[in-house]
């Protein structure tokens, strides 16, 4: 698989670590009533679907920045690649 | 149909005229006691325990495709019960003696060999991790050697044991391990389960469960719906697909597992055999090709194959302990899609849903479960409680803080 980086250009997959489901972005407020359930479903649970997965890789062996990787898991399709500094201050998560 | 030496003479003195198919294919009727979601090694082993130990035959296994044809028919075809904690240890040696006893049990050759699994250890810490797993099977019944250098140096002269990065120090052997012929482990259960009453339902989709007030009725299929007072889901790599019809999300990611086969070669290799510092384990089967898988390919997918990545590094962990291998060339290669859980550890539990039950998360161990998962999941399903080996495998283990974490990586599906 190629990934697209937005700023280095097409690079091989291998140089990149995967973590899993870009919602792992959207940490939950550590003060909800419900914390322990928001928690818990955040860390342990996953939608897995079969076809548009937005992923979170690492760029290791690069300019280690972090990617949301729109990417088919049927087909290996890469669809969209941005940084996901962007993906985290569009959803109002950064400082 | 029993087969047996006399069966097979007096049909080759007489034309092969009286063999019949080995199982029906049946209409589904309108409803069942237990409608089993997935017809593969697990769903089938299930049926046929429900039958044989547990008396129930009103029972239909439902198969999108053809049986056997997920996962029982794509893995490398160990059995074994080396593992260390007490959640686990205990189930997979039931499962070990389930497949000592298992041909005689379903009248059928499934070729299991126990021609034993030697993991390798590399350093002298590893050794002690060894040392203490070795105990921890012991206690629980299974069988363990720890071998030091001279003694894997007698079973395995052809280890690279002075490998400047990883030297080969010895190996942890459990002699009862071996293989197993996979696809008629598949077929041996699901003729056992019809000889026993149960429908084996092929080409017959699950789309979707009727849930009412909280009550699971049954399934809707791609042939109609299919009523049941138990709907029990056993469908390990699509288990995200399926439950999410029942609006479930599951502890699971979909990875891929490649394994490869080389060209047939004369016997190389005595048994299984794991590399400590990496991960290859590689056996010979019976026609002489060696057998071989490493890692998962590390991302979510639901396609049946892997990428190239993974294969160097599968091959380069095979030449870092057995350079003779080197020659062989390899004659196919193909994927599988593992149900990864979130510390390793399989489910067999009931859901939130009255009536739902499920059976998955194997990641890449299913194979060497499938007798005592399927007992197990009899079990739960006939008496409506965890069978003891069993218990640890809840759905709700994250929040109560009871993972089974065999390898201590945490929530991190692709390092399991």
């Amino acid at each position: 698989m190629i990934i697209n980086h937005p700023l280095l250009g097409p690079r091989d997959a291998s140089e990149f670590v995967y973590l899993g489901d870009a919602s792992l972005i959207d940490r939950p407020d550590w003060q909800a009533k419900d914390a322990q359930q928001q928690f818990h479903d955040y860390l342990y649970l996953r939608d897995n679907p079969a076809g548009a997965h937005r992923e979170l890789w690492f760029h290791e062996q690069g300019d280690r920045s972090w990617l949301v990787v729109t990417r088919d898991t049927i087909t290996h399709e890469i669809t969209n690649v941005e940084l996901a500094r962007d993906v985290a201050l569009q959803r109002g998560r950064g400082r | 149909m029993r087969y047996s030496g006399m069966k097979v003479l007096w049909e080759g003195l007489t034309g092969n005229r009286g063999w019949k198919p080995v199982w029906r294919e049946p209409e589904p009727k309108k409803s069942y006691d237990i409608v089993i979601v997935g017809g593969g090694g697990h769903g089938l082993s299930t049926a046929y325990y429900l039958a044989r130990e547990f008396g129930l035959s009103n029972i239909a296994v439902l198969e999108k495709g053809w049986l056997g044809s997920g996962n029982i028919g794509r893995n490398t075809t160990i059995i074994r019960s080396n593992y260390l904690l007490p959640g686990n240890e205990p189930f997979y040696e039931l499962s070990m003696k389930l497949w000592e006893n298992l041909e005689q049990d379903f009248n059928y050759n499934a070729m299991v060999s126990q021609r034993g699994i030697i993991n390798l250890y590399h350093s002298d810490s590893q050794r002690d991790a060894f040392a203490r797993r070795g105990n921890a099977m012991i206690m629980a019944g299974a069988d363990a050697v720890l071998l030091d250098r001279a003694g894997l140096e007698k079973q395995c002269p052809f280890l690279d044991f002075d490998n400047a990065r990883f030297p080969i120090q010895g190996g942890l052997w459990q002699p009862r391990a071996g293989t197993a012929r996979h696809d008629a482990v598949a077929w041996g259960y699901a003729r056992g389960a019809d000889m026993h009453g149960v429908d084996l339902i092929q080409n017959c989709e699950v789309t979707g469960f009727l849930i009412e007030d909280g009550v699971c009725k049954g399934v809707e299929t791609s042939r109609g719906a299919i009523l049941a007072r138990k709907t029990a889901v056993c469908v390990a790599g699509s288990s995200g697909r399926v439950m999410s019809k029942a609006g479930m999300r599951l502890p699971i990611e979909s990875h891929a597992l490649q394994a490869f086969v080389s060209e047939g070669l004369k016997p190389v290799i005595p048994g299984v055999i794991t590399f400590g510092a990496g991960h290859f384990y590689i056996s010979q089967s019976d026609k002489g090709g060696l057998v071989f898988g490493g890692d998962i390919d590390g991302y979510n997918t639901y396609a049946q194959r892997g990428n190239l990545p993974v294969v160097e590094d599968v091959c380069e962990g095979g030449m870092a302990i057995m350079p003779m291998i080197g020659r062989a060339r390899l004659l196919r290669m193909w994927g599988g899609v593992m149900d990864m859980s979130m510390d390793g550890s399989p489910f067999i539990d009931r859901t939130h849903i009255d009536g739902l039950y499920f059976n998955g998360g194997w990641c890449y161990g299913g194979f060497k479960a499938t007798p005592a998962s399927g007992f197990c999941y009899a079990h739960l399903l006939a008496r409506d409680e965890p069978h003891p080996t069993a218990a640890e495998y809840r759905l709700d283990r994250f929040i109560s803080g009871r993972m089974i974490d065999e390898r201590g990586a945490g929530a991190q599906p692709n390092l399991h």
